[in-house]
């Protein structure tokens, strides 16, 4: 507890954007080689300093087998608010879920970013035995604490009951328990995001365990079989409120990016691959009238290319399908970033108008087909997958790993993990030149977060102004 | 009654004080009525923001006076009583210094409840307690209850008196807020909400703790 708000707390998303410039980021490594443990790398962001572009402290966990995605902070500006009742407890643990161990470590990263440390280790048993869920993934703070997204239920593939979300104490880091109070119609769980004052949350839809953690199931997507609804819930009443099926074809609903400014009544999801047309897609969802609506506005099609260049698992298709991955929205809701880890390309889109989003422009890197080179002469292995944009909107960060297994089937070549960089400027994206971080040997990279907060932690209670 | 002596007028002064620092504090809700007004992009959201929490808080007040204001009129217990309300105070005090927590059932109160949400904030950080010796200390001070008025005519002076006292906290406690909000609304911006919130449950706990104690020595030396 501080006798003031933690300084990284920002009223508004328009204070946010004022943020002194991150010195570091924290990336996720994933092992390879299932002999060797996960890890946290700590990455030098400052471009005066000698160690720039580099890792400079790596943790490495104490158990194997994780499998680490996405992580997040045990507070953000969303404790700002007087509603949640915690104003002064500070943005320090980063909360790290394994993703196929359920496993739960909690990093302290005080003093210093180079000296974080684990500071409690969560037991699957104990997750599983507290909430009922498994294969912890999304994880975001808010109101009433640390909320965790599960993609897995009870029972040895996880396939034993509904996936959904629990609650984590954001100061004794204690597992409270399941949010839900009812558990309504979900069945699939991915991301999840919410609008603080107005009270609701979104979910998105994946898949179920045994469709992702042996790999991608060519049969299941081409039967439809993966998540295609998104769901809207209510964040106090931790009820379902609706569901919208946004097409059977649309085959596996990522991330969802509501608009950062709480009086906006709209958000963007992402989509992999539409199963009849091999398009990703950008969904924009909006509230009118009491109900929740969703169209899709961006579409990217797919690269015609012989089969004798695609991997196995894309025999057949005559052509690499964008696998559209991430989206960043910038913290004045004015940008949409969308990378698409089959073509590989990193796209920039002005969505002043979330309607109608207008590419801006877009920069290439790796890709199944393509495989470009960064301008530093580099060969990018797989393609740009998670991306973090810092809070002034002017730095965007990615990754190029997508999950151990699909790694293995769209990239057989192997991914080992860089981060890199682009400046957003004006006119568009600008690579940082000098901007390339190689993970240690044997791993992979995945979700970055900034040290101070970014475009993927924080939710605020008041409106930019 | 031959007028208010010093004493009641330094009590009377203690109750629209406390409303001043419960309505800065932005842990009882004006950064709230800040966010309604730009949410709705209007000032008037800011006002009708105030409804609730007003109504919320002055509740919250008049549930812990109310029982004391019934069994205070009992005039041969109230050295007693005022004894067991100081102590009450200052242990509910301990206890927040001890175990300075919300309860989370705060964070589960949707926003579009503010009224609920103000009663629920200000009984769990005892904002009642805070005014309930002021109260008892009116109530028995000599100048009111001289001891020989009907017994009637005494529980209706003190139910009035419990109301009153509730309401003139309430009222400088939505001034004080109402003008946090104000400025930080029109004119210091939001950034103010960051600045101007400090950690206050200590210093909280700790004024439960002198209010109590403050009334146990003046009980017990009067």
């Amino acid at each position: 507890m501080t006798l003031r708000p933690d300084p990284t707390f920002h009223a508004s998303p328009r204070l946010a954007m004022d943020a002194p410039q991150e010195a570091y980021c924290y990336t996720l490594l994933l092992s390879a080689d299932p002999s060797k443990p996960d890890a946290l790398a700590v990455v030098d962001l400052n471009p005066k300093s000698p160690t720039y572009s580099q890792v400079v402290h790596t943790l490495e966990m104490p158990f194997k087998g994780d499998e680490f995605h996405h992580f997040g902070w045990n507070a953000c500006s969303s404790a700002l608010s007087p509603l949640s009742a915690h104003a002064f407890v500070e943005r320090r643990y980063l909360i790290i879920p394994g993703l196929r161990s359920s496993r739960i470590y909690v990093v302290d990263t005080r003093p210093h970013p180079t000296q974080a440390k684990i500071h409690r280790i969560i037991e699957s048993s104990e997750v599983l035995r507290e909430t009922g869920y498994s294969r912890t993934h999304t994880v975001h703070c808010g109101p009433e604490g640390v909320y965790i997204g599960a993609l897995g239920g009870t029972g040895a593939n996880g396939m034993g009951g509904p996936p959904g979300l629990f609650l984590m104490d954001c100061q004794s880091l204690d597992i409270i328990g399941r949010w839900e109070k009812e558990q309504g119609p979900q069945r699939m769980y991915y991301d999840f995001w919410w609008n603080l004052p107005r009270d609701y949350m979104v979910a998105s839809e994946w898949g179920l365990p045994i469709q992702f953690e042996s790999g991608l199931v060519k049969d299941d997507l081409l039967n439809n079989r993966y998540g295609h609804h998104l769901h809207f819930w209510g964040l106090r009443s931790r009820r379902h409120l609706q569901a919208i099926d946004l097409g059977a074809n649309y085959q596996m609903v990522l991330e969802v990016r509501p608009a950062h400014d709480p009086s906006k009544e709209y958000g963007f999801a992402g989509v992999v691959i539409n199963t009849a047309t091999l398009e990703g897609s950008v969904w924009t969802w909006w509230r009118e009238g009491g109900r929740f609506h969703a169209k899709k506005t961006i579409s990217i099609p797919a690269e015609p290319c012989p089969n004798d260049r695609l991997p196995e698992i894309l025999k057949g298709f005559g052509a690499v399908p964008p696998l559209l991955a991430d989206l960043a929205l910038s913290m004045d809701d004015r940008l949409l970033f969308v990378s698409c880890w089959g073509t590989g390309e990193v796209r920039q889109y002005d969505v002043s108008d979330p309607w109608r989003p207008v590419l801006v422009s877009q920069l290439w890197l790796g890709g199944i087909a393509r495989r470009t080179r960064h301008p530093n002469g580099k060969s990018f292995p797989g393609g740009p997958q998670m991306l973090e944009l810092s809070l002034d909107g002017k730095r965007i960060y990615w990754t190029n790993s997508f999950y151990s297994t699909w790694d293995d089937q769209f990239y057989p070549g192997g991914v080992s993990g860089i981060q890199v960089m682009a400046h957003v400027r004006g006119r568009g994206l600008e690579y940082a030149k000098d901007f390339w971080v190689t993970a240690p040997d044997g791993y992979r990279a995945h979700q970055i977060h900034l040290e101070g907060g970014d475009c993927s932690t924080d939710s605020f209670c008041y409106p930019s102004t | 009654m031959v007028g208010m002596d010093w004493t009641v007028a330094g009590l009377w002064g203690v109750v629209a004080l406390s409303g001043v620092y419960h309505g800065a504090n932005p842990a009882m809700g004006w950064p709230l009525a800040v966010s309604a007004a730009l949410m709705d992009r209007t000032p008037s959201s800011l006002a009708s923001a105030f409804w609730p929490l007003a109504v919320g808080h002055f509740l919250a007040m008049l549930v812990v006076v109310l029982p004391f204001a019934l069994v205070v009129s009992l005039v041969e217990w109230k050295f007693q009583i005022r004894i067991a309300a100081a102590l009450t105070v200052m242990t509910f005090g301990v206890y927040r210094l001890l175990m300075p927590r919300h309860p989370r059932a705060l964070s589960r109160i949707p926003p579009s409840q503010l009224g609920l949400w103000s009663f629920m904030a200000a009984l769990a950080h005892g904002a009642g307690l805070m005014i309930l010796p002021i109260y008892l200390g009116i109530c028995t001070s000599d100048t009111l209850t001289p001891g020989h008025e009907a017994a009637r005519r005494l529980l209706e002076t003190h139910l009035a008196l419990a109301g009153f006292v509730s309401a003139v906290h309430t009222l400088t406690m939505v001034l004080t807020g109402g003008l946090m909000a104000w400025l930080a609304y029109r004119y210091l911006g939001l950034s103010f909400i960051a600045r101007s919130w400090f950690n206050l449950d200590a210093v909280w706990a700790s004024s439960l703790i002198a209010v109590g104690a403050l009334s146990l020595f003046l009980t017990l030396l009067g």
